[in-house]
């Protein structure tokens, strides 16, 4: 099992993967609250990175409303707390069925009618807008003057109905983003893998070696909804208020590719890096700029663009691949 | 030899324009068919109608004893008939080896069993030592035969060849001639080829058919039809046989 996870790894990408998470399994005990929300903020960017890249990054359809699923996912298993008091590991069990159905009916009206490229994108937008408009007017979970999850003094930890010390929180996004990471690159290896590498890259040709494109391609955004699905339950438990208009906002949709798209598009380290890159040093900025007394809002969106300027002018298969290169650790398929 | 391929009186018209106007032949089991004629004849059009890019307006495709016609190109592939792109058109960002991989794995569930079968393909179609590329910094030479391979991999009874010696040096030319020719001789797959280069139609054909304006003009053995007067007023030319 263990031997079947690092196989084919070379050696300094093993200590280099081993070093990182030890550091980050310790980082709570050094960590200042501060620090670790941040941290927790750059590991949830990262799982949904991850998510996100199966769709655009290795079955190459471009999702621009991958806010709908966290919301969906948010919404089902916050819901299901507040009015039935169901926890959210059960409520992932539905929160997933929810989210990966609403990939499906997407998936399927685009790829039925050959709604491709850019209208598939638009199509994307448009389904999470429209959840947005009606969970502004759904009463069951509170329309658009959100949904609240009761917070309060919690004396320890309840890992099972996710209460607690933002340190479980911490724990249980990097043990996520961990499994991401290695489901992920077992997708790639796997038959499904070279099958959405092959319509990524040619879907005709990709056709007449004999693949079912159609099939393929609703198999990655049924996994990519169900996947982008937990963070949305992660997100509802850690910040215990969800509102229509701030989870299942274009904006939210926009952040999450960000990362992944600086990182590198398509390959398994750059969802991870990305996130870290954008996300750590925009929280740096923000907190340097506090620090010095300096009020300047928008500034993240600001720095954001800049990132993404420079990436896509001076690397625009993203910074991991050439990273990679020059630490000698080059990813195969990218 | 009982036919593979059987194609009855099919037609496609483009806007009025008859592009392939109710031919009829028939690929027997282990030959290597060639479709010639001039540009604009009908066909790629027609490689198209078998591969299922698109289907026939009337006519039927009967392959193995099935009808094809009208399927997608992806159940077509798995039914046995393997194609190359007019216009290369391999994945440009995956290595030699994921390419025909992917080829692989259509009738093999495991990868690393894929792998194999891409292995043993590669080195028929020399290309083994290049495994590691990207097929975006192959040659065109070497493109073409990647495209074969990947084709190859799926396992084929029969294989559509849409012009892979265009644009090729002559001994480029030979050389997959000759790989062809190995391929049909010691697995005895079965080989339809659209292609202009003569040398290597002469080479290779049991069979030839020569499409003029979307009908056939004549069809044979090689020798019968370039000594066609049709076929040599129309398309090779007096030179080609004197």
């Amino acid at each position: 099992m263990i031997a079947g996870l690092i196989e084919g790894l070379p050696r300094r990408a093993l200590i280099l993967l081993g070093v990182l998470l030890v550091a980050l399994i310790v980082a709570p005990l050094v960590a200042g609250d501060y620090l670790l929300t941040v941290l927790i903020l750059i590991l949830y960017f990262a799982y949904i990175g991850q998510a996100w890249n199966i769709m655009m990054g290795f079955a190459g359809q471009l999702s621009l409303g991958h806010a709908l699923y966290v919301g969906l996912g948010a919404y089902t298993a916050a819901a299901l707390y507040v009015n039935f008091g169901i926890g959210p590991w059960l409520g992932l069990m539905v929160a997933v069925p929810v989210a990966a159905l609403a990939g499906a009916f997407i998936g399927f009206l685009a790829f039925r009618f050959r709604v491709a490229g850019v209208y598939f994108a638009i199509l994307t937008i448009a389904v999470a807008e429209f959840a947005r408009v009606g969970f502004d007017h759904l009463a069951w979970t509170s329309g658009s003057s959100g949904l609240f999850l009761p917070v309060r003094q919690y004396a320890h930890n309840d890992l099972w109905l996710l209460r607690g010390h933002p340190a479980m929180f911490y724990y249980v996004i990097l043990a996520a983003s961990v499994l991401a990471l290695i489901g992920c690159r077992a997708l790639l290896q796997s038959r499904v893998g070279y099958f959405w590498l092959a319509i990524r890259e040619d879907e005709e040709a990709a056709r007449s070696a004999g693949i079912d494109t159609f099939h393929y391609k609703m198999v990655a955004v049924v996994i990519s909804a169900g996947m982008t699905s937990f963070a949305g339950v992660f997100y509802a438990f850690f910040y215990n208020n969800l509102f229509p208009e701030q989870v299942f906002h274009v904006l939210r949709s926009i952040e999450i590719i960000l990362g992944p798209i600086v990182g590198g598009i398509g390959t398994l380290f750059g969802p991870i890096l990305g996130a870290f890159l954008l996300t750590g040093l925009a929280e740096m900025l923000t907190s340097t700029l506090a620090a010095l007394g300096v009020d300047l809002p928008g500034a993240k969106q600001v720095f954001y663009g800049i990132c993404l300027l420079l990436v896509i002018t001076a690397l625009p298969d993203g910074v991991w691949p050439w990273l990679s290169k020059r630490i000698g650790l080059t990813e195969r398929n990218k | 030899m009982s036919a593979l391929l059987l194609v009855d009186a099919v037609s496609k018209r483009f806007r009025g324009l008859i592009a392939v106007d109710r031919l009829s032949f028939e690929v027997p089991e282990g030959g290597i068919f060639a479709v010639i004629g001039p540009n604009g004849a009908g066909k790629t059009t027609l490689f198209n109608m078998i591969a299922g890019a698109f289907a026939p307006d009337s006519g039927s495709i009967v392959f193995t004893g099935e009808r094809i016609d009208g399927l997608p190109p992806d159940r077509i592939c798995r039914r046995g008939i393997g194609r190359t792109f007019q216009i290369v058109r391999p994945f440009p960002a995956l290595s030699v080896e994921d390419n025909v991989i992917v080829g692989a794995l259509l009738h093999r569930p495991r990868v690393d069993a894929a792998r194999a079968h891409a292995h043993e393909v590669l080195r028929r179609l020399d290309l083994y030592d290049k495994r590691a590329q990207r097929a975006s910094s192959l040659t065109l030479p070497d493109r073409k035969r990647l495209e074969v391979a990947r084709a190859l991999a799926t396992d084929p009874k029969l294989l559509l060849l849409d012009e892979v010696m265009a644009g090729l040096r002559p001994t480029e030319t030979d050389r997959i001639v000759a790989i062809l020719q190995e391929l049909n001789h010691e697995t005895g797959l079965t080989i339809l080829l659209i292609e202009h280069v003569m040398r290597a139609v002469m080479a290779l054909a049991s069979h030839i058919l020569v499409l003029h304006h979307g009908a056939a003009i004549a069809q044979g053995t090689p020798e019968q039809v370039v000594r066609d007067r049709a076929v040599i007023d129309s398309y090779l030319g007096a030179e080609a046989v004197s």
